[in-house]
């Protein structure tokens, strides 16, 4: 290990959890302003996502979420491109779930119905990402540019499928109609004995998200095509120099990242809303940044900042029930703190956690 | 410890049959994605609920969603405290309210804008439509280059009703005219967009406009702010926005959000709860415009007089005003 260089735990534990600290102590200051309890918010927090079956059920239903959307970001992280198009990725995937649920839940179980899911939600999440991912490739438009731009497109293309042509005829509300039986996720509740996860829409989708954990992890550290990846994301020029090929590693990668998005659909679409409706994604695309970036873009990571950001999603629900001096801007601004500190600041307190350790490790060094 | 528990039960069962007495009511509202100081329809219901409180003594729980998947969170939320009547804003929470509202029979709910089929549940349309076509009128009459506008927020069927009757209104009191129509986005943020309101109406303006609609919440801020600029005439929605710029904004096309929620409240504190169907138009005072000292400057008695007609025959069913929902279409 090199001078400067810190353990591996220290790296991928404690750090977060300092910036985590210091993060919460920002806003339990910020709560003390508005005039309420710190410790009461975030004893109400904690119940609220993780003190009984339901709050879990909901916290992991929306980790759910951001498992796949962080993943996503991920994987473009790894090959040094920045897609901050999940959302709008995630909302075209869920075109493709939608379709693939409406065109067989009537006649088969959705066991059988699922895999087309899959497929359509990963392909058509891919498909959007494919047109910025070639405009980098082949044009050197930004990506960053091109796929926040394609979130805007995907927006009004779903806006106009959902108001013109997918809505049913009479209805106020521009959506779908609901999924039989055939394009329903069963929800884990049902599936485990007894009644631990309560009305939470928590739903076998977590399991597709913990195989994609895997998938990635596999495919990035185990493969050929995540060495050229990686290689691509570490120096460009020494990738071509090695006879990787930019222009099909930009568009694969990006294409991976596009599908793991759309697959959020899975969960949302199949598992909870079982229709489509505007505006689902509802931000879990741009917060799948945040989540890559503190889970460190590893698998492992990601799982526990989304649960994380889970449990501020659903803890900060309850807050704002619980709570009405805290609205849900104030929420936001919580995750905004917790995203700062965690993303932004990541290197605020490194500095002094080097000093600290190499000091402690200089004996050690001479004696050997 | 057993006993103990069948008085604190028997204690619990009285309390809860008082309750059920109406009189000591605990009233919910859940606000649609937009939020309770949307400046338009979400704040509607908030002052409605606010004013009920006020006037009763009785206080009222809200809470504002986030996301899709907390609409039903939240109403569990409310009814599982025993809250009633829970009143969720907008059509977007109607599959949570069928959802919850079979869960807990016991507990009163009503929904805005859509319909939720089931007998403990209120549900209250309006006509936005027949307001429309009265302030498409008046827009009409205004008008000196015979051109007017419509500013519409998220293109979606509402918003489409809103401009079908407005249209219709306008080639009632002038056949020829000509009507510029615009929708502000694709996304949520086409509510809250002031700017590009202003910029949408600007250019409805640079084509000859002289009198802009808006059906855009937050986003119409703007729309009446460059009629002011401009020296052109506004026309406000949902809630009474004439004094926002006296004598730029023509009226307004009142939707008594705030009416419905407070009657809601009202009739469950007197016992006199309904559910069911209501749709509110012209005739109960649900939709109407709005004539004030901010505006009476420019409402002209002919136009006062065409108005009050118009609204007469339309109550009286002599004018059919074109609802866009049945069958997707305006003929206009």
């Amino acid at each position: 290990m090199s001078a400067g260089q810190l353990p591996r735990w220290v790296d991928f534990g404690l750090i977060p959890a300092f910036n985590l600290a210091a993060a919460f102590l920002v806003s339990g200051l910020v709560v003390l302003l508005i005039g309420e309890n710190p410790i009461e918010a975030v004893k109400i927090l904690i119940w609220g996502s993780l003190g009984y079956g339901e709050g879990i059920g909901f916290t992991l239903f929306n980790a759910t979420n951001f498992i796949f959307t962080g993943l996503a970001v991920a994987v473009a992280f790894h090959a040094g491109l920045f897609n901050i198009g999940g959302e709008g990725q995630a909302y075209v995937g869920g075109l493709g779930v939608a379709l693939a649920c409406l065109a067989l839940d009537r006649y088969v179980p959705w066991w059988v119905t699922l895999p087309f899911a899959v497929l359509g939600g990963a392909l058509f999440g891919a498909a959007w990402a494919f047109i910025p991912a070639w405009l980098q490739a082949k044009r050197g438009s930004h990506v960053v540019i091109t796929t926040i731009m394609f979130n805007f497109i995907g927006a009004a293309l779903m806006g106009y499928l959902l108001v013109d042509v997918l809505v049913k005829p009479g209805s106020m509300q521009p959506e779908t109609r609901t999924f039989e039986e055939g394009g329903r996720l069963p929800l884990l509740n049902a599936l485990l004995p007894g009644d631990f996860f309560g009305t939470s829409q928590v739903n076998l989708a977590l399991i597709i998200a913990l195989i994609a954990c895997v998938f990635v992890w596999a495919l990035i550290w185990r493969t050929r095509l995540g060495y050229e990846i990686r290689t691509f994301g570490a120096n460009p020029a020494a990738a071509v120099y090695a006879g990787i090929s930019p222009v099909r590693i930009t568009i694969i990668t990006m294409m991976i990242s596009g599908g793991l998005a759309g697959l959020m659909a899975i969960n949302e679409i199949m598992g909870a809303q079982n229709r489509l409706l505007l505006e689902f994604v509802s931000g879990y695309g741009f917060v799948g940044i945040a989540v890559a970036l503190m889970g460190r873009a590893h698998p492992i990571g990601i799982v526990l900042s989304a649960i994380l950001f889970g449990m501020l999603y659903q803890g900060g629900a309850e807050l704002s029930f619980e709570m009405p001096a805290i609205t849900r801007d104030m929420i936001v601004v919580i995750q905004g703190l917790v995203i700062l500190f965690a993303g932004a600041l990541e290197y605020m307190f490194r500095p002094a956690l080097v000093q600290i350790f190499s000091f402690a490790r200089t004996p050690a060094t001479q004696a050997v | 410890m057993k006993k103990f528990l069948t008085i604190s039960a028997a204690i619990a069962g009285v309390a809860f049959s008082a309750s059920a007495m109406a009189a000591d009511i605990k009233p919910a509202v859940v606000y649609d994605l937009g939020g309770k100081f949307d400046k338009s329809f979400n704040e509607a219901a908030h002052t409605g609920a606010e004013k009920f409180t006020a006037d009763t003594g009785v206080a009222y729980r809200d809470f504002e969603i986030q996301n899709d998947s907390q609409r039903e969170q939240a109403l569990r939320n409310f009814a599982k405290r025993g809250q009633s009547p829970v009143i969720a804003i907008g059509f977007s929470q109607a599959n949570a309210v069928e959802k919850v509202a079979k869960e807990f029979p016991d507990i009163q709910f009503a929904i805005i804008d859509e319909v939720v089929d089931l007998p403990n549940v209120r549900s209250i349309k309006f006509k936005e439509d027949e307001g429309s076509y009265i302030v498409g009128m008046l827009a009409a009459m205004a008008s000196k280059t015979g051109k007017v506008g419509f500013v519409g927020g998220m293109d979606i069927p509402l918003i489409r009703k809103f401009a079908c009757g407005y249209k219709q209104g306008v080639k009632a009191a002038n056949a020829d005219a000509e009507i510029f129509e615009n929708m502000t986005g694709t996304t949520g943020a086409a509510w809250n967009d002031p700017v590009k309101g202003g910029e949408l109406a600007m250019s409805q303006f640079d084509r000859g406009a002289d009198v802009v609609y808006h059906a855009a919440g937050g986003t119409g801020i703007g729309v009446l702010q460059a009629a002011a600029d401009a020296g052109k005439l506004g026309i406000g929605v949902d809630s009474n926005q004439n004094n926002l710029h006296p004598g730029s904004v023509l009226t307004s096309m009142l939707k008594r959000v705030d009416i419905a929620v407070y009657k809601a409240f009202e009739d469950a504190k007197n016992d006199a709860w309904t559910s069911g169907i209501q749709v509110l138009g012209l005739a109960d005072g649900g939709v109407d415009w709005a004539l004030d000292e901010y505006n009476e400057k420019l409402i002209t008695p002919e136009m006062k007089a065409a108005a009050d007609k118009a609204k007469a025959d339309i109550i009286s069913g002599t004018v059919k005003v074109h609802d866009y929902m049945p069958d997707s279409s305006c003929p206009f």
